[in-house]
């Protein structure tokens, strides 16, 4: 088996201003399932994701995100990243077992951007309300609101990502797909890593305030579907900042909005394939504009200016 | 039918930048926006991001919850606010300051 070490994104932990507000929003417009509720905090997976949880609100007094988690192979897999981190001179912390519902012990570190990043190995498989015996290709809450089928990347904003990019590459396993590099042709402005064939997992963008989240994004099958959700955001008034369009870097299809409390968050579909043998893409900085948008061939001021 | 009221947005030296209508239901950030020649800067609308910063110079409005991490106790209590978190309940004057009054210089 190739996929081995860290797997995929597991969980992102955002602030939201109300809860109750968000919660209505994530399940009936966005369409994710919500599995939990304990204390300050809601859970929620979508339709097609199997663990229990994959997107976490908390009420606070802003907006923001608290931490991005990556599920890894297993405990021992869990064991050698955190003391992999440690030699690298990083700082864990463990937290415990059932501390996130249905969520096994976590290992949390900061990185240089600011973000508290987490692995774990385990969460319960809750299933997608099939069962894994002749299963039905999909089931009535792949159309409740806009339904995406899983909670995709993240994209962060923050200072140091070189050192980011080192960590993630050297300790972590990712690669990089694609960057943007600044005016000077050697410092990134932008990075994207994959550690699966996705075209990214997660992203940075270099920005002086630390542990700034631009985005959370959640998948979709297709480019019909990604109208769909816009079609849906408008009939629910949803604050939208760009789109539907299509991104140059991944060639992802691709709408930014935001959720009532101003997180902003993607429907995405597509990126290709890619492999950790393939040469990374850049973007130089005179076509930043086509790099993020491709249609519109200019960043709006929203960009680089709107973070939680 | 929604209700309407005035609202008059001025730059930072206090000359009007826009006048315009706007309803009960919409916030002045919305109201602002909507036939696309706001004046006051786009972001989150939601009360996250801190950029449609006004100071609320008169009327009546409700106000929903902002992020503390850009309008402070303090900042709400001399009339600081987001204008995405503003509805108004009667003619209402605000104006640009800080940070959206540089994003629209």
């Amino acid at each position: 088996m190739a996929l081995t070490g860290v797997l995929r994104p597991g969980h992102m932990q955002i602030r939201v201003l109300d809860i109750e507000e968000s919660i209505d929003f994530y399940t009936n417009v966005l369409g994710l399932i919500q599995t939990g509720r304990q204390g300050d905090r809601a859970y929620f997976k979508t339709w097609d994701e199997r663990d229990h949880n994959s997107f976490i609100i908390r009420e606070a007094d802003s907006a923001g995100t608290d931490f991005y988690g990556f599920k890894v192979l297993n405990a021992d897999t869990l064991n050698r990243l955190e003391s992999d981190l440690k030699a690298y001179g990083v700082a864990t912390e463990r937290i415990k077992a059932g501390d996130l519902l249905e969520t096994g012990e976590r290992v949390r570190f900061e990185i240089a951007s600011g973000h508290q990043i987490e692995l774990y190995a385990e969460k319960k498989d809750v299933g997608n309300g099939q069962t894994y015996v002749n299963p039905a290709p999909w089931t009535s809450a792949a159309d409740n609101g806009i339904a995406p089928i899983r909670m995709d990347h993240a994209l962060l904003y923050g200072p140091d990502i070189e050192k980011v990019q080192d960590l993630f590459v050297n300790v972590l396993g990712f690669y990089l797909v694609e960057h943007i590099v600044l005016p000077d042709g050697e410092t990134d402005l932008a990075i994207w890593l994959s550690c699966s064939t996705k075209a990214h997992d997660v992203a940075f963008v270099r920005n002086e305030e630390p542990g700034k989240l631009h985005h959370t994004a959640f998948l979709l099958d297709s480019w019909e579907r990604v109208l769909r959700a816009a079609d849906i955001m408008s009939m629910n008034k949803v604050s939208i900042d760009m789109g539907p369009t299509r991104h140059g870097v991944t060639r992802g299809t691709t709408i930014y909005a935001f959720d009532p409390s101003g997180n902003r968050f993607e429907t995405f579909c597509g990126g290709y394939q890619s492999y950790p043998d393939w040469e990374p893409i850049t973007w130089t900085f005179d076509e930043v504009g086509p790099a993020v948008f491709y249609h519109d061939r200019k960043l709006n001021p929203a960009f680089l200016e709107v973070y939680t | 039918m929604s209700t309407y009221h005035t609202v008059t947005l001025q730059d930072p030296s206090g000359a009007t930048l826009q006048e315009y209508r706007c309803a009960e239901d919409q916030s002045l950030l919305v109201g602002s926006e909507r036939l696309g020649n706001g004046r006051i800067p786009i972001g989150c609308r939601g009360g996250g991001c801190g950029v449609c910063k006004v100071e609320l110079l008169e009327g009546e409005v409700v106000r929903r919850r902002m992020s503390r991490a850009h309008i402070t106790e303090a900042d709400e209590a001399a009339g600081i606010v987001l204008s995405c978190r503003i509805f108004p309940r009667g003619d209402v004057a605000v104006r640009l300051v800080n940070r959206a009054a540089d994003v629209a210089a």
